[in-house]
């Protein structure tokens, strides 16, 4: 077994540059993605809306979970857009809303609510269309990951692929879906539905490259303001997934957002799983001739 | 109501204030003004909250491969693809009895998988888009096309056998199989560690040893449990082997995952694991000191081998399946790697200082 990876597939592992074009997009537009600012969510929950409107999502379940205003719980195969809410005693920053209110000593009541809208990251190194075997999963030329709907088999391999739990297996349907970051209107020239009703532009859309200075201008603000917890989750051409196509400006830890803190294509390891598969698959011919050689003719 | 448009030609509309001013007005960093202030904000005594996970919620998605389905491919894979090798070898050294019964028991068991592997889909009737592409990223891909040669040859060499036709077209189909059979049973390991689920991922340079090593001792099971004694010497000596290769891989396995390795040994994946090994010992020792022997004594022990590396296989699933529910086999590793890549210290402070430097910014919000 040949272990040198044909340059292409090294590239499309490796490489972080751009995505589209090592699918074989040429001349294809610039790379699009969410930035979303989760210091100015307000909770509102219009982008999951607008993303079911838009894109006919079914029903995800009706349930109570008693998670602070969250009963949607997660991302899955019917919510593409998840608002999740933490709710924490800690000032957001130095705020004076103007009254004062009587604390007891030694208590705080500085209370700060995070809001965050979770999305598929349409990471440069996706692992889901890595392993997707029938190619239903494929890279548009704006360097986004999407499904398609009518070539997918529900073979679920994409599914635990997935470092960060997006995508998933719609129930009574067997296929697989997730965020298209609204290709349907990419390709027309709109913006995904999720952005366009975001209120506050906490989901903000356009060319990543724009989308990472502003980024960085946002949290230069906040740290500034006194922000100090702000920090830049997605954003790293250089992280574990080659960065994500939707990255976020987070208040806390990933994880207190059920995120993970440094997620890795599992795909960067496939080399090497081969690799081993290959010693191993050598073994067991050499172990079935040492059966046969050993103790004589019987 | 967001007032831009973003168009193939750029931003349109786009508003210049888009930037909103949190916290802002309230007060400049490091603020000296003689205002009155709770002080909430500067005081460190703000107990950070202490939050590892959302709500407890898996970071990842659970897998939705089911039982019996696909722990028993992983099994069923195994047995068939050791079993076309040591078929061939039994061939070769003319053991004609235990040749046969490899051979026809490695199509079964292939043919047995493939029908799970297709029930598991979620839509079976676009099983054939499995060939649709070639995907060397995609271990199900290699995998579907290794079957696609595999299986007809396993296919003719049995029928060959039981019918005593075409022995030549037989015998090619034999070594064909032989040539694939190792494949089959090891590509498997790939194809559950290339997942972000921990128990399966941090085990991928073990995997295929424990794989192998459990297909070979099922092969063995087989050849014991369905030729006759007087043939069954090559077996017997492979069962050794073959547990011997898959205690020692799994043991190491475990070790190289640290915490992550917990559900191999606790709950029921756990019991399941350790049963499984007691079954292996029992089954491969039993064998090669009775087996050569004994009728009853070789069905015991081939019957214990193949229920020992069925049982292996399901633990192995539900190992993945438990860890990859719980958010702390996730995020536990990775804050892990964070701190070993961050100069100590560093690692201790959720500072923003990971992205930019906030030196000139007082630290104010650092609660413990």
């Amino acid at each position: 077994m040949s272990l040198d990876l044909p340059r292409a597939m090294r590239k499309a592992l490796y490489d972080d540059t751009d995505p589209a074009a090592v699918s074989g997009h040429e001349d294809h537009p610039p790379r699009m993605g969410f930035f979303t600012d989760t210091s100015v969510c307000i909770g509102c929950k219009a982008c999951e809306v607008a993303c079911k409107e838009w894109n006919h999502v079914p029903e995800d379940g009706l349930v109570f979970t008693g998670m602070s205003y969250d009963n949607t719980q997660g991302l899955g195969a019917d919510t593409w857009r998840h608002v999740a809410f933490i709710e924490q005693r800690k000032p957001i920053a130095r705020q004076e809303p103007g009254v004062q209110h009587d604390v007891p000593a030694g208590q705080s009541s500085d209370l700060r609510w995070l809001m965050a809208s979770d999305v598929c990251k349409h990471c440069t190194h996706a692992a889901c269309l890595d392993v997707c075997p029938t190619g239903s999963l494929f890279r548009t030329e704006f360097g986004t990951v999407v499904v398609q709907e009518d070539v997918c088999n529900g073979c679920g391999y994409c599914i635990p692929a997935c470092p960060y739990g997006v995508i998933d297996q719609r129930e009574g349907d067997g296929r697989a879906w997730k965020c298209t970051l609204c290709y349907d209107r990419l390709t027309v020239g709109m913006e995904p539905a999720c952005a366009k009703a975001c209120p506050t532009d906490s989901i903000q859309f356009g060319p990543l490259d724009e989308l990472r200075e502003r980024a960085g201008r946002r949290v230069e603000q906040l740290v500034e303001a006194g922000v100090t917890d702000a920090r830049l989750y997605g954003h790293d051409p250089d992280d574990g997934v080659g960065g994500d196509g939707a990255f976020f400006l987070l208040l806390d830890e990933p994880e207190v957002y059920g995120l993970p803190p440094d997620p890795v294509v599992t795909t960067r390891d496939l080399p090497a799983m081969w690799k081993h598969v290959g010693v191993a698959a050598a073994t067991l011919v050499a172990g079935v001739a040492a059966a046969f050689v050993g103790g004589g003719r019987r | 109501m967001s007032g831009s448009d973003v168009t193939k030609d750029g931003i349109h509309g786009a508003r210049p204030d888009r930037e909103a001013t949190v916290g802002v007005n309230a007060g400049r960093a490091g603020g000296g003004g003689g205002r009155r202030r709770r002080g909430g904000a500067e005081r460190a005594m703000v107990p950070d909250a202490q939050f590892t996970s959302y709500y407890g919620k898996p970071i990842i998605n659970s897998p939705v491969w089911e039982a019996p389905d696909i722990p028993g491919y992983l099994f069923l894979g195994g047995l068939a693809g050791a079993g076309s090798v040591l078929a061939a070898g039994a061939e070769l050294t003319g053991r004609p009895a235990l040749a046969r019964a490899c051979k026809v028991g490695a199509f079964g068991a292939v043919s047995a998988g493939l029908v799970g592997l297709v029930h598991d889909l979620g839509k079976p009737e676009r099983f054939l888009n499995m060939l649709r592409t070639f995907k060397p990223t995609s271990p199900m891909s290699v995998g579907s096309w290794v079957l696609a040669g595999y299986g007809p040859a396993a296919g003719v060499a049995a029928a060959s056998a039981v019918t005593g036709l075409l022995p030549t077209i037989g015998r090619a189909a034999t070594a064909g199989a032989a040539v694939l059979g190792p494949a089959v049973a090891s590509y498997t390991a790939a194809l559950i560690s290339d997942t972000a689920v921990p128990a399966w991922h941090d085990g991928f340079r073990e995997m295929p040893f424990v794989f192998v090593g459990s297909a070979a001792s099922a092969a063995a099971g087989l050849g014991m449990f369905a030729a006759p004694v007087g043939e069954n010497a090559p077996a017997r000596r492979l069962a050794v082997l073959g547990a011997a290769l898959e205690l020692t891989a799994s043991k190491r396995m475990e070790h190289r995952m640290g915490p992550v390795a917990e559900p191999y040994h606790h709950g029921r994946s756990g019991m399941m694991m350790r049963t499984a090994e007691a079954m292996t010992i029992a089954g491969s020792i039993g064998g090669l000191l009775l087996a050569g022997r004994s009728r009853v004594a070789a069905t015991v022990s081939g019957a214990a081998l193949l229920a020992a590396s069925a049982l292996t296989r399901f633990a192995i699933f539900e190992a993945g399946m438990v860890s990859a529910d719980n958010p702390d086999y996730t995020v536990g590793p990775q804050r892990e790697r964070l701190a070993r890549r961050q100069p100590a210290g560093a690692a201790a402070v959720s500072a923003p200082g990971r992205h930019r430097s906030a030196a000139d910014v007082p630290s104010n919000n650092q609660g413990a």
